[in-house]
């Protein structure tokens, strides 16, 4: 478990990115799990787990104060776990995205409770925000600040070391097939992120004509390959 | 200028330092967001370099009044928030009178919330998701996919809040007029487009991808996902996918283990 510390900075800096800090998007599935994966030396595996959770991510439009999945902590944890089975053993990838499902589903109700304690920070602090304090405000971002960080650097912590005797435990007595998992576990996936595609963008006008075009060029070029 | 506006000053000068300030902040704006204040604080941190610069400085009353008016209640996009900042720190370091700039705040709030999730949340950020995922359709490597996701969308991303905190600087109470700027009007219409388009080109060749080595599933995979993506599109609201993927996975899961 001594790679626990270096994977809590990065769930951290990852999971801080989602909402505080800077909002890159560095927090995105695609990059969070490829990272995470590289962190246990396959990429690869960690951008197959990405690719998975950034077609259900498509879906949480990050809209103000809604309520949504942590993707950042959550890849992270999803990707690294996917690597560190060190596995071509069917059901690694199923594993690894249901980790960081699990993951991105608590780590949404951890923003929404920093959220309600940024709040009664700053309720203390009203009669020096009243003031015009400088130090208030200042003191305020920054505490808002550590304290994301260190919520999404907890909770990649915690899940990893939750999750991953119990990813290693679950591979060990996995009977279906692999074509079946990754076909069902891809299903999903792809599912989430067709239906998000036509929510999203179905009000422009003549959208799902250049959809039904983009598939086709799609569709010939898996024909070519 | 017309009758009802405010008599202002001339064109304050904010140092490149005091910019970088700024900018540095407004990356971190939402580093408190709470659901009482919102953006509220975070705006004040924002302006806080430029705010310096007002008579008596960081212990003058002009300053403490300008704090408190800043770090009140404000909600907007965070990208387009920098759009309130440089015409907020224009109208501070101009002298207009506090209920003017009162007001002028107030009324900034909601169209640079709605402006920018059509734009960033709703159009940039999945469009170049869906570039990330067509280079991965395409067969490229994890860090092809990165660079080129991370890239495109920064390069929007910086560009939209840099352009913001010059057009809100330089225009500063006239900044309404702004958000009539093509780009914020049509961009989202332009980019579903795109978008669509490109999803339409990259699921396929996603999906056929992380089959690997059974691609003869393609198929039946992208069928079942059409009719599952019908059901789904006919719950919106009721169901979030991440949920139902969730309950789906652990189901698979729990199959697997007990059979």
């Amino acid at each position: 478990m001594t790679e626990l510390l270096p994977l809590a900075l990065l769930g951290g800096i990852l999971g801080l990115d989602v909402v505080c800090f800077p909002q890159m998007m560095v927090s995105r599935p695609l990059v969070a799990a490829t990272l995470g994966g590289a962190f246990f030396g396959d990429p690869a595996m960690g951008l197959t787990v990405g690719v998975t959770l950034e077609l259900i991510a498509l879906a949480t439009l990050p809209f103000g104060a809604s309520r949504y999945p942590e993707w950042g902590s959550a890849a992270v944890v999803g990707g690294a776990i996917s690597a560190a089975l060190h596995t071509e053993r069917a059901g690694a990838l199923s594993i690894g995205v249901l980790a960081a499902l699990a993951t991105a589903w608590v780590g949404g109700l951890t923003l929404v409770q920093l959220r309600v304690w940024n709040a009664w920070l700053a309720r203390r602090r009203r009669p020096a925000l009243d003031a015009g304090s400088r130090g208030a405000v200042i003191g305020l971002q920054l505490a808002g600040l550590t304290a994301d960080w260190l919520r999404a650097a907890v909770l990649t912590t915690v899940a990893y070391a939750l999750l991953f005797p119990v990813a290693q435990a679950t591979l060990g007595v996995w009977s279906l097939r692999e074509p079946l998992s990754r076909g069902f576990v891809v299903s999903i996936a792809s599912a989430i992120a067709g239906a998000a595609a036509w929510t999203i963008f179905h009000s422009a006008r003549g959208a799902r004509w250049y959809f039904a075009a983009g598939l086709a060029v799609g569709l010939v070029l898996l024909g070519v390959r | 200028m017309t009758a009802a506006s405010p008599p202002v000053a001339a064109t304050p000068h904010v140092s490149a330092v005091t910019w970088i300030n700024i900018f540095t902040r407004m990356l971190a704006i939402q580093g408190s967001w709470n659901y009482e204040t919102l953006l509220g604080n975070g705006v004040g941190f924002c302006v806080e370099p430029a705010l310096r610069l007002l008579p008596g400085g960081v212990r003058g009353p002009a300053f403490k009044a300008a704090m408190t008016r800043e770090s009140a209640y404000f909600n907007a996009h965070p990208y387009l928030a920098s759009v309130a900042i440089g015409a907020l720190v224009r109208v501070e370091l101009s002298g207009v009178p506090p209920a003017h700039i009162e007001r002028f705040r107030t009324a900034l709030c909601g169209p640079l919330g709605s402006v920018g999730d059509r734009l960033v949340w709703a159009g940039w950020l999945p469009f170049c998701s869906l570039i990330g995922l067509l280079c991965f359709g395409l067969g490229s490597g994890p860090a092809a996919v990165l660079v080129t996701f991370f890239v495109l969308y920064n390069a929007g991303h910086l560009a939209l809040r840099v352009w913001g905190l010059h057009v809100g600087w330089t225009r500063g109470l006239g900044v309404a007029s702004a958000l009539a700027n093509p780009v914020l009007r049509q961009g989202p219409t332009h980019l579903a487009r795109a978008a669509s388009a490109i999803a339409g080109v990259a699921l396929p060749l996603t999906v056929a991808r992380l089959l690997g080595h059974h691609v003869a599933l393609l198929g039946a995979v992208l069928g079942a996902a059409a009719l599952a993506a019908v059901v789904l599109v006919r719950l919106h609201g009721r169901v979030e996918g991440y949920k139902a993927a969730l309950v789906l996975i652990a189901l698979f899961a729990l199959v697997s283990v007990v059979r």
